[in-house]
């Protein structure tokens, strides 16, 4: 195609700035121009239809560009078909004579420029481009429709110009940055143009030779032809400096991917520092459909230290070589040095928005920060994946296919990009929601289920313990020494059981039971039956103790408290009949009482305090008893906690003297 | 001069020769040194994986070329053709060649997409023998 300045149509020349001239090679690119430079129609069409000029225009337009006659769109004829859009575009009429002046980019929605941008400027096959383009290479159903929307946001000149630097650069890999780069030129341009200006960058014009995206991309946006172009020298230093900071992309893992990594990770390995097995890793690497010999090349790459298992760098790294891949990056031969585990960029992974939002931002200005990275992730995977249209056709099946292997999760998202239905993450990539939505959805799945997980895990052990601690033990036993110790006479059961209700001990046991807990399960049921005795025992007092409390109602806080602590103990243990006594006795205490002892203390002490006398007293009394009850229980437990430490001492005395008499055998 | 190291485990899992043609020739000196190898594994006895055992030396000296022999504990022999011509090269060199093979191919067995048994097509493996190769000859 000729990139010059002149675009022939029979004859006529017109002349194209060179932002013209780069948009245009880099649409001339898009439309799957063949051996002869003839363009496919179907592509074409798509782009006259994402122009959003009426048919009629475009019929004018054709014609004019002398397509018509010719039958078909050579590169002089598209070329002037596309100033002609643009001239129609800017409200001017069809005529040769139209295109003679300057004029804005022609926009064509959904294939943007950016996309056309991506299109020509890379021209290695990229998936991402496909899905980008896909409406262009072939997913002709949804394209238009697709574009315009994601597109739309931006249709502004700057996008163009933008688009036109980016297509300079040509190299696919650097694309992605350059891409990226162009897009937030077109700043405004939601998370999607950014990719597809992206795209576009990447997909590296066939015209354009390679190389520098970014220096060309500076020097093209440092060329602001047109006026509209305003936030060109804004753009431009972001672009610079997203440049500098996606020199190395596609090699560079985004804080998204990196998060979407993190998750991967831990779906596979809940602890961050420890490591995945080799099977384990082979296994989730094989989902991503690659061949065998690229998953294992990629396993050379990333495994550095060579013991067949990958700590979580190791891991991203050969995450981000996957989705490399499956976007249509050819693997390296060597690691790149942004990929190393060693690695760190600044503002990467530690603190990435610093470095990662970014470029990101520079992207879209207006474009939301996450989508604008997760669209750039994938922008960049597809801009690779761009170059050959049916070639792109079968990389862009692959990607989808990530949406399988990874997101199993998320299926939805993925279809969804497909589909090119939603306008954020437009269809550039399929490969980029994979990634993206994986990586955004996914996050919040796997990280849901896994702590999920986890707190069940956590859960169910704690419960039990408690009612035996605190009750059980102490009634049956403590109970009795307590009253021996304390010599109160009366009722030393009921009292007991009353201080056991009481309360105030409840905090301090409270956090002993789980590791009560603990040691209850290890204990035998003696202890249960032991607990149970002394909960038959405390039914009995218990009963007595309502007695008591009913009588001593008044302020019964404390007896309140007793009676739901017994219960709630009691609950834990199951012993029904304790527990509808409790209820009956206090109903409304016990509810009350699971909630907090301390507070129980505190309000039956104010409560005696406030009730009368007696009754304070009384309750004081319980109180007193029932913290002892409550410290006898406890040191029963620490006695049995300790004889059982005796037992698993002798037993670890008798396996290491096991072991020593086995290592001499071994040694030789 | 011609060279030819190849990684045998039964078959051939691994060939590479410098220069590339006479393959043919390498693979029929290969199968015939295996022989060699069996007599020596035989001759040896203990079980005992030691990194000597390990090494076999010179297995079949001919007027062309001398073959030296490497067993891994795994039975997977590594086997070098050197020309005659080449008197440069001591027993420790070939050890060390050895060695650096016996490292790369372990670290080719640790990628879990590997299976033993298949040829090995790892890049990194490639460049690391083409290494030694043009080091040591």
């Amino acid at each position: 195609m000729d990139q010059g300045s002149a675009a022939g149509t029979g004859g006529t020349f017109i002349s194209l700035s060179d932002t013209e001239q780069r948009c245009y090679s880099g649409l001339y690119a898009l439309c799957q121009p063949d051996s002869s430079g003839k363009l496919a129609a179907g592509k074409v069409a798509e782009l006259f239809r994402a122009s959003q000029l009426p048919a009629e225009t475009l019929h004018q337009v054709t014609e004019v560009c002398g397509a018509k006659r010719l039958g078909y769109f050579g590169c002089g004829q598209f070329y002037v078909a596309l100033k002609l859009m643009a001239a129609a575009q800017a409200g001017l009429p069809v005529r040769l004579e139209s295109v003679a002046g300057e004029l804005p980019l022609p926009l064509f929605i959904g294939i943007t420029n950016e996309l056309e941008m991506r299109y020509p400027n890379h021209p290695s096959t990229n998936e991402s481009q496909p899905h980008i383009l896909g409406s262009l290479t072939g997913s002709a159903p949804r394209p238009p429709a697709d574009r315009p929307v994601l597109r739309h946001p931006d249709t502004s000149t700057d996008k163009q110009e933008a688009w036109s630097p980016p297509r300079s650069p040509g190299i696919s890999p650097p694309r992605s940055p350059s891409a990226y780069r162009s897009y937030p030129y077109g700043a405004q341009r939601n998370g999607t143009d950014t990719l597809l200006a992206y795209d576009g960058k990447v997909a590296g014009c066939p015209s354009v030779p390679q190389e520098n995206s970014s220096p060309s991309h500076y020097s093209l946006k440092l060329q602001p032809e047109q006026p509209v172009i305003t936030r060109v020298a804004s753009v431009e230093r972001l672009v610079e400096r997203a440049e500098m900071d996606y020199s190395d992309d596609p090699w560079r893992i985004t804080e998204e991917q990196h998060e979407y990594y993190t998750n991967q990770f831990r779906s596979l390995q809940p602890d961050l520092s420890a490591l995945i097995m080799g099977t384990v890793a082979k296994n989730f690497f094989t989902k991503s459909k690659l061949p065998i010999p690229e998953l294992s090349h990629i396993w050379e790459l990333s495994d550095v230290d060579k013991d067949g298992a990958l700590t979580f760098p190791e891991f991203c790294t050969a995450f981000h070589l996957i989705v490399a891949r499956k976007n249509g990056y050819t693997l390296p031969e060597t690691l790149p040095a942004t990929l190393r585990p060693g690695f760190v960029e600044p503002g990467v992974v530690p603190a990435p928005p610093s470095e990662a939002t970014e470029p990101l931002i520079v992207f879209d200005d207006n474009m939301m920060p996450g989508a604008n990275q997760l669209e750039m992730g994938s922008v960049d995977l597809q801009m690779t994946s761009r170059p050959g249209v049916t070639s792109k056709q079968d990389t862009r099946d692959e990607s989808r296919k990530p949406e399988e292997f990874s997101p199993k999760r998320i299926p939805d998202p993925h279809e969804k990009p497909i589909q090119h239905v939603s306008t954020l993450k437009p269809d550039s990539p399929q490969e980029l929601d994979a990634n993206m939505k994986s990586r955004t959805r996914p996050r919040s799945y796997s990280s849901t289920s896994i702590d999920d997980a986890m707190k069940k895990v956590e859960e169910p052990p704690t419960p039990p313990p408690r009612p035996q601690k605190t009750h059980s033990r102490a009634s049956s036993l403590d109970l009795n020494k307590l009253f021996q110790q304390s010599a109160q006479g009366s009722r030393p059961s009921q009292h007991s059981l009353s201080a056991k209700s009481g309360w105030l001990p409840r905090p301090p046991a409270l956090p002993p039971r789980p590791p009560a807990t603990q040691i209850f399960s290890f204990l035998p049921g003696s202890e249960k039956s032991s607990q149970k005795a002394v909960q038959q025992a405390n039914f009995a007092d218990f009963s007595k103790f309502r007695e008591e409390e009913s009588s001593v109602r008044g302020g019964l806080s404390t007896e309140d408290l007793a009676p739901p602590k017994l219960d709630s103990t009691l609950r834990h243990q199951g012993h029904a009949p304790q527990k509808p006594v409790r209820r009956k006795l206090h109903p409304e205490s016990q509810s009350a009482t699971p909630p907090s002892a301390a507070p129980y203390s505190a309000a039956t002490l104010t409560k005696s305090t406030q009730r009368p006398p007696p009754k304070q007293k009384r309750e004081i009394q319980m109180a007193i008893r029932k913290n002892r009850e409550t410290n006898a229980v406890l040191t029963r437990l620490n006695s049995e906690l300790q004889q059982q430490l005796k037992v698993v001492h002798r037993e670890r005395v008798t396996l290491e003297s096991q072991l020593e008499l086995l290592r001499p055998v071994a040694s030789t | 001069m011609q060279t030819a190291i190849m990684i045998v485990a039964n078959y051939p899992l691994y060939i590479r020769s410098v220069p590339t043609q006479g393959e043919l020739k390498f693979h029929y000196t290969v199968h015939t040194s295996l022989d060699v190898v069996e007599e020596k594994i035989s001759g040896v006895g203990k079980a005992l994986a030691d990194q000597r055992e390990l090494y076999l030396g010179l297995l079949y000296p001919t007027e062309d070329y001398k073959v030296y022999g490497y067993m891994t504990n795994s039975k997977v022999k590594f086997v070098i053709v050197v020309d005659s011509s080449n008197t440069s090269l001591r027993d420790n060199e070939i050890r060390s060649m050895f060695r650096k093979l016996h490292n790369s191919f372990t670290d080719v067995m640790c990628n879990p997409f590997y299976n033993p048994g298949d040829p090995i097509q790892s890049k990194a493996f490639d460049s690391i023998v083409s290494t030694m190769m043009v080091q040591a000859f």
